[in-house]
């Protein structure tokens, strides 16, 4: 997946070179090039044209300032233009209304509905403190309300029961009345998969809708979606007056095009983004990000906020002022460097983050986290001594240290080898500053880990 | 511009679907109708072929899917086919031109499932979420029985709230045996249903496995692992590996089939969810890059609605009247 569109354009680049604005006839190729980008992004046909024709409207006559090239100008309107379609006045969760506020979830088969259920259910819980009473309506899946019951239980909220012979409009009904009752704040009504061209099915979904007047009507769309969903999208938009999406499965490595189909077709504004099968797998959406992962420039904000949200802020500020000095930077350091990030997901978590053409070269077999576990193991069979001073170990403990920590005697001998090349590098950068340590860093790490294309 | 997009969500040509198909083409044609419509190619292979027609034809292919480099494939063959014909002199339209080559690409991944001599004969189903995997675990439970086999279920997808319930419903329904634990380990179920369909003398096991993206790393290791003990359990096995692709999906079912073959060695491909608008050009772009074969397509709800794939006829049915 080498197709970052800021690659692609290169070679159109090349040619538009020293042009001092963007004009109908110098970005015809280029816009070209953004076309295939947005199709393999899974983008639908007719919302490429329309947006492509928007951002022609909105580059030419684009003055080409500063160092920009004409290229990556158009990158930048490109961008901006994804940004702005996508984002919009986005809202949070609309619960202004009296209470039980109604949601209800609609979606193809196997989209996500009921998981995104349980994780919204979750998420009223803990952060808005509400009272939440779940139903499922899905009276064709086999234990499908078995499985929201399940979800309900294990975010502990209340779960309306409900059965296969009932009817869907009266199940949602009766949830309702059960909701008023019992004064939960919040029901959400969980309803079956279907098509958009089943027109009982559709019928029966909008019969649900006429009965709860919801004031939130999520569309859940899978973010692998492919061309389908501008059809989809649109069917659901034309039975149902949808509030809000939900772009699910967002963790695969998927580029998430059908976020802009569906944004272009319903109007509605995506409100969250499901990014993992556990419970609190679910993260408000932002726009900017989507156009980057579109683009295949990857998700470095959220690798950002991530790094941000789990390192430990003192345990860093430690770190760097014993890295700045270069003294006293220990094994147990060492260690603490290595647990931060695991913290952080581990090394496939961060990978997944990374722009595509980087995470594939990570990936390529440069990465072990079974390394990482063997050398914190290494360490941890270590004694405090020999963590602060690792000049003392010698013969007799490193055999003691590969037998409690389970490896060879050679691998004891890496770690310290290791351990003495950041230790050297550590006191060049204090001697000799940035410059030198990242020439070194450029020269044998950094060009190891990731090798260029 | 839009106006093939208007015609597609129609209610009217919606409607145009048929009420009881019998054969399974018609029911094939009956599930893909909408794809037909949708990509209006009917209408406008009518028309000589011209540069203006193979653009609206490009667009067709990319909106069903097919992919760029697919797409690109199959526009070349048929500019290739319209000149060797002599163009409008020449027998053919430019339709039946275009179900040849697609025909053609797609016939590679014509290789319907043949169930072995072994006993038992273990198909594992792989997948992302939401793929389809328990349902199809069930068509294609069903299938076998009409073929006079006898099947048990391994209820492999520990993971998911309620996806044990899910396969007991179905088997309950439908007389099979399902092999289950409460909770535990995937790969334990697995070893279990195995050697319960050994004593009992069962043709066919179904491993069901639990939907997992390609991108966690540790789902996947733990589907190899299900496999290791799989084959522990019966040398051999398992004799199948069914990756469930959502018909919905798309470009992504390109590296979703990359990743699970490089775990698994994926030995067919079960498409499903063939039966909404815009559908199966996914098809074209597997079988221009890594062509799998695809044992099974879904057309439909019904239990009956997952058909052996046959390239001619699923061409035929995307293009023709």
């Amino acid at each position: 997946m080498l197709d970052n569109l800021t690659d692609r354009l290169s070679g159109v680049i090349k040619r538009l070179r020293g042009e001092a604005r963007l004009t109908e006839s110098n970005i015809q190729d280029a816009l070209r090039e953004v076309r295939l980008a947005l199709l393999e992004a899974d983008v639908a046909l007719p919302v490429v044209r329309d947006f492509i024709a928007r951002v022609k409207e909105r580059s030419v006559g684009e003055e080409v300032v500063g160092s920009l090239s004409p290229g990556q100008a158009l990158v930048g309107v490109v961008q901006r233009e994804l940004t702005q379609i996508m984002g919009g006045d986005a809202a949070p969760l609309n619960l202004m209304t009296t209470p039980p506020a109604v949601i209800l979830l609609a979606g193809l088969q196997g989209a996500g509905k009921t998981t995104t259920a349980g994780k919204l259910a979750g998420l009223l819980k803990s952060e808005r403190k509400k009272k939440v009473l779940m139903v499922s309506a899905d009276v064709y899946r086999p234990a499908a309300i078995k499985q929201l019951e399940t979800l309900a239980g294990q975010v502990g909220v209340d779960f309306f029961p409900s059965a296969a012979g009932e009817q869907p409009v009266a199940i949602a009904l009766a949830a309702l009345d059960f909701a008023r009752k019992h004064h939960h704040d919040v029901l959400i009504v969980d309803t079956a998969g279907r098509l958009g061209i089943d027109e009982a099915m559709m019928q029966e979904i909008s019969a649900v809708h006429a009965a709860v007047k919801p004031i939130e009507t999520l569309f859940i769309v899978d973010a692998m979606q492919g061309q389908d969903a501008v059809n989809t999208a649109k069917a659901f938009n034309d039975a149902l007056p949808l509030s809000g999406v939900v772009l699910t499965k967002l963790d695969g490595d998927s580029r998430g095009g059908a976020a802009l189909s569906v944004r272009h077709v319903t109007g509605a504004p995506i409100k969250f983004v499901g990014v993992s099968e556990k419970l609190d797998g679910i993260e408000i959406f932002h726009p900017e990000r989507m156009a980057a992962r579109i683009l295949g420039m990857g998700d470095v904000l959220s690798l950002v906020e991530q790094a941000k949200k789990s390192v430990d802020v003192k345990d860093a500020e430690r770190l760097a002022q014993k890295v700045k000095s270069g003294k006293g930077f220990d094994l147990d350091d060492f260690k603490a460097q290595i647990a931060q990030m695991r913290k952080m997901g581990g090394l496939s978590a961060l990978v997944d983050k990374l722009p595509a053409q980087l995470a594939q070269a990570a990936q390529s077999g440069q990465v072990d986290e079974k390394q990482i576990a063997r050398t914190e193991g290494i360490i941890n069979a270590m004694t405090r001594k020999e963590r602060v001073q690792p000049e003392i170990i010698k013969a007799s403990r490193k055999r003691r240290i590969a037998a409690g920590a389970g490896v060879p005697v050679q691998e004891v001998n890496k770690l310290l080898n290791q351990f003495e090349q950041m230790q050297k590098m550590m006191k060049m950068m204090k001697g000799g500053g940035m410059q030198k340590m990242m020439r070194s860093l450029g020269g044998k790490l950094m060009q190891g880990r990731f090798p260029g294309r | 511009m839009f106006d093939w997009l208007k015609a597609k969500t129609d209610p009217a040509s919606a409607q145009a679907a048929p009420e009881l198909p019998v054969s399974w083409r018609e029911r094939l044609k009956a599930g893909l109708a909408k794809t037909r419509q949708a990509v209006g190619l009917t209408r406008l292979l009518a028309k000589k072929l011209d540069q203006a027609s193979l653009d609206t034809l490009e667009g067709a292919l990319l909106g069903a899917d097919a992919g760029v480099p697919a797409t690109a494939q199959l526009l070349d063959a048929l500019r290739e086919r319209w000149k060797q014909q002599g163009g409008e002199a020449g027998p053919a339209t430019p339709r039946a031109l275009l179900r040849d080559a697609l025909a053609d690409l797609l016939r590679p991944l014509e290789a319907p499932l043949a169930i072995g001599a072994h006993r038992p004969y273990v198909i594992m189903l792989a997948g992302v979420n939401g793929a389809g995997k328990t349902t199809s675990i069930g068509k294609l439970a069903k299938y076998l029985q009409e073929q006079r086999l006898s099947v048990l279920l391994a209820a492999g997808d520990t993971f998911r709230a309620a996806a044990r319930e899910q396969l007991q419903v179905w088997g309950e329904r439908n007389n099979v045996t399902v092999i289950s634990q409460e909770g535990g380990d995937p790969a334990a179920v697995m070893f279990d249903a195995v050697q319960a369909a050994r004593s009992r003398g069962i043709d066919v096991v179904l491993a069901d496995t639990a939907g997992r993206l390609p991108t966690q790393l540790h789902l996947m290791e733990e589907l190899r692992k299900i496999k290791r003990v799989i084959a522990k359990a019966e040398p051999g096995a398992p004799h199948e590996v069914l990756l469930v692709l959502d018909g919905n999906t798309g470009q992504n079912a390109l590296s979703q089939l990359q990743a699970f073959d490089a775990a698994l060695g994926v030995t067919g491909i079960v498409l499903t969810k063939l039966d909404g608008t815009a559908k199966g050009g996914v098809v074209a772009a597997i079988a221009k890059s890594q062509p799998v074969p695809l044992r099974f397509i879904g057309v439909g709800e019904g239990v009956d609605d997952l058909r052996p794939f046959v390239a001619r006829e699923f061409a035929a049915a995307l293009l023709d009247e």
